[in-house]
């Protein structure tokens, strides 16, 4: 039977399993929204501003292991979904994007709502197409779907004029994808994982550093069982938290700029280091030169070649998906009648165990008078027994939940690592509370942040999203403020937000319950009452100590071991 | 330290964009970069010349190949390999200069091209040092013009890139 290119469209989502789609009308796309409307397999969430399609979707695909999918139309829709394709592209997100054009014979005239859409995305997706021939649809949505999930994952946009998706043809859903360029590998090489084996049999002083890789390769199951055969210490970075169990002995804390002194330290000194599903960027070892000035063997496993050698020299390369490198490597070494030293492992252990009590962990100093933020974070663990999904957005309370909240599974913890984006938190909550709908979700944030998608307050209603949203209101720009105190002579150059909203009537206002909570005593009543309000979406406005610092922390082009502690200040 | 690098990449509309975007985004360098279809018409060769470190040319090396439409590269630099580039050059031939240009063509084993009464156009084949000392060789003032294409290359013997 022939279809046109719009009910192909839909066709293939259908085919893909597609639950949910995010998105946002317009003229360009008039004829898919008219084909989606004909169907009810295929559900459409109506965002109120595309950055917020992308971004649900987004959440919708890390809250789960399936590809994230948004239709927005041509020119503003998909200059406004630009942010959230970079914000997706940066963590390997998995997401198919279709996106309007202006119909092909118009394009390059500047016709209205036109934009290079190909052009203009090309720097932050995985693979792109412009659509010619309505007979294409179809194998390259299926394209789509294969590029954004194998290999490393990534965003893919598919851009179809709208004379094209008005044209008809046999729909015909190919069964296989080959793409003759595109071979994404799997198994590792045998002999580099023999030499892994050999490295780490051989350590003294063994480091295990685990990224967002693990939780999107979904090989955390594998890593825990080499962990605890090893022995070893782990740190995760802010993308792995969840990879590795938060509450696990073995657990040293997450490392970087923000992360605990001895997670830090024991990946300035280690003697061999594993690095599974990371990438040693900037905001994880500091500064490259100081972070090489102590030798160590490294043993770097991933799937994206490009990512290996990047930034600092690796001793023995593994390409492959994590789950077969993994499950390879911890046969081999069960195999092995060698044996880490336990002497040597005892002595590290206990170096590590002093670096605890020397950076005093992750300690505040809480108060009766003032809201501390972490103590709200500890309270939101307490109160959701560790079980919750944990959108953040950016900034200090992002780096605060990803202290104090300690995630024991991967997909809990939902934020924009990579490309850092404000406004993500609200809109990928929505995503995962559609996944996951009986689950408790919670949106950390702040009163910066939430100002950058508050409109989704709105889709919140119509589609009955009970997510449970912490504004750690400090009235700055908390990180910027943070920033401009340690290395801005206290020049706080627009970090101080005035004229801010009343919150609470505001989410009256879209239809939700609000609170202002004021004093440190009223915080966890304030979170049981509205954590037992299992169907609705109540926004808490918690009014936090505007002078508190995340620490640990270590200065930017600084090196882990050069990391201020808060006494130091 | 300069390398030659050969990619072979689908003939798509948008693919050299890819290459081209690639370079600038990450700040690479791009001396020269040539590209036509081969005798398979559905993929197309690229030569493309850069310096940078070992570091930073082992991420050309990878960059390039995590382009989806990039089928195969080779940095033909890391072996045997022979390297062509053409230049046009209309010079002024004009008096004394006239036989003098002629000369220094067959020198240069050019060939004239066009023949004006006031002008030449050379044709030279060769490797970007051959062409650069031809144009050193001639008086600064004689050249009207000169276009490049900038290096093509291909591995010696049985160094071969293929899919």
């Amino acid at each position: 039977m022939e279809l046109t290119g719009a009910e192909i469209a839909i066709r293939c989502l259908q085919e893909e399993g597609v639950e949910y789609l995010f998105g946002y009308p317009g003229g360009a796309v008039l004829h898919i929204y008219d084909a989606l409307f004909q169907q009810e397999q295929v559900k459409h969430i109506l965002v109120r501003h595309e950055q917020a399609a992308i971004h649900a979707a987004d959440g919708y695909a890390r809250s789960s292991d399936k590809v994230g999918v948004a239709l927005v139309t041509s020119g503003p829709g998909i200059t406004n979904a630009v942010t959230g394709i970079a914000t997706a592209y940066m963590d390997s997100i998995p997401m198919v994007v279709i996106s309007g054009q202006v119909p092909s014979y118009a394009i390059g005239e500047d016709a209205f709502q036109e934009v290079d859409a190909v052009g203009i995305t090309r720097p932050c997706v995985k693979h792109n197409f412009l659509i010619k021939d309505v007979k294409d649809i179809a194998p390259t949505i299926k394209k789509a779907f294969y590029l954004a999930k194998s290999g490393r994952p990534g965003p893919v946009l598919v851009d179809i004029p709208k004379d094209i998706s008005n044209q008809r043809t046999e729909f015909i859903y190919p069964e296989n994808v080959s793409i003759r360029a595109y071979n994404p590998v799997g198994k590792g090489d045998s002999t580099q994982i023999k030499r892994a084996a050999q490295l780490l049999l051989g350590a003294k002083r063994p480091m295990i550093y685990a990224g967002g890789g693990v939780v999107l390769s979904g090989a955390a199951e594998q890593l825990t069982g080499l962990v605890r055969l090893l022995g070893f210490p782990i740190t995760n970075t802010l993308m792995g938290l969840g990879g590795f169990p938060a509450t696990d002995k073995q657990f040293v804390g997450m490392l970087g700029m923000h992360g605990t002194y001895e997670a830090n330290m024991a990946m300035q000194h280690c003697d061999v280091l594993v690095a599974i599903g990371a990438r040693f960027d900037d905001r994880v070892i500091g500064n490259v030169e100081h972070f090489a000035q102590v030798p160590r063997k490294i043993i770097h496993i991933d799937i994206d070649p490009s990512s290996i050698a990047k930034r600092v020299k690796v001793d023995v390369p593994i390409v492959g998906e994590l789950k077969p490198v993994l499950d390879e490597l911890l046969a081999v070494l069960r195999a092995s009648k060698q044996q880490p030293d336990a002497a040597d492992l005892a002595a590290w252990w206990k170096q590590i165990k002093e670096w605890n009590v020397a950076g005093g962990g992750l300690r505040y100093k809480n108060s009766t008078e003032i809201i501390k933020p972490q103590y709200v974070i500890e309270t939101l663990y307490k109160i959701t027994h560790g079980d919750a999904f944990v959108t953040s957005d950016v900034g200090q309370h992002q780096m605060w939940a990803a202290q104090y909240y300690k995630f024991d599974q991967p997909r809990r913890w939902i934020n924009s690592g990579g490309l850092g984006t404000m406004g993500f938190g609200l809109p990928a909550a929505m995503g995962v509370q559609l996944k996951h709908p009986e689950a408790t979700v919670a949106c950390v944030t702040g009163e910066g942040s939430i100002q950058m998608n508050i409109q989704e307050l709105s889709t919140c209603k119509q589609f009955h999203l009970p997510i449970k949203v912490l504004s750690l209101n400090n009235r700055y720009l908390g990180m910027v403020r943070q920033w401009q105190q340690f290395f801005h002579g206290d020049r706080y150059s627009e970090s101080y937000m005035d004229a801010l909203p009343d919150f609470v009537k505001l989410a009256e206002a879209y239809g939700h319950v609000g609170m202002r909570i004021e004093q440190p005593s009223d915080v966890e009543p304030a979170l049981k009452e509205a954590f037992a309000r299992k169907k609705e979406l109540v926004f808490m406005d918690f009014q936090t100590d505007p002078k508190e610092n995340v620490f640990p922390m270590v200065p930017g082009g600084k090196g882990l071991s050069e990391v201020v502690l808060s006494e130091d200040l | 330290m300069r390398h030659i690098i050969s990619v072979l990449i689908e003939n798509e509309a948008g693919a050299l964009s890819r290459v081209a975007g690639l370079f600038s985004a990450r700040n690479y360098n791009i001396e020269s970069l040539t590209v036509a279809p081969t005798e398979d018409a559905t993929l197309s060769r690229m030569t493309i010349v850069t310096r940078g470190s070992d570091a930073v040319i082992e991420q050309i090396t990878k960059q390039l190949n995590k382009l989806i439409d990039v089928a195969a590269v080779m940095d033909l630099s890391e072996g045997e390999h022979l390297e062509r580039e053409l230049m046009l050059v209309k010079v002024r031939a004009e008096g004394a200069a006239r036989d003098e240009l002629k000369r220094m063509a067959d020198i240069f084993r050019g060939r004239i091209l066009d023949v004006s009464a006031n002008t030449y156009t050379i044709e030279l084949t060769g490797t970007r040092v051959k062409l650069d000392s031809f144009l050193q060789s001639i008086a600064r003032d004689l050249i009207l013009e000169t276009v490049r294409t900038g290096a093509s290359g291909i591995g010696r013997g049985e160094r071969i890139l293929k899919l």
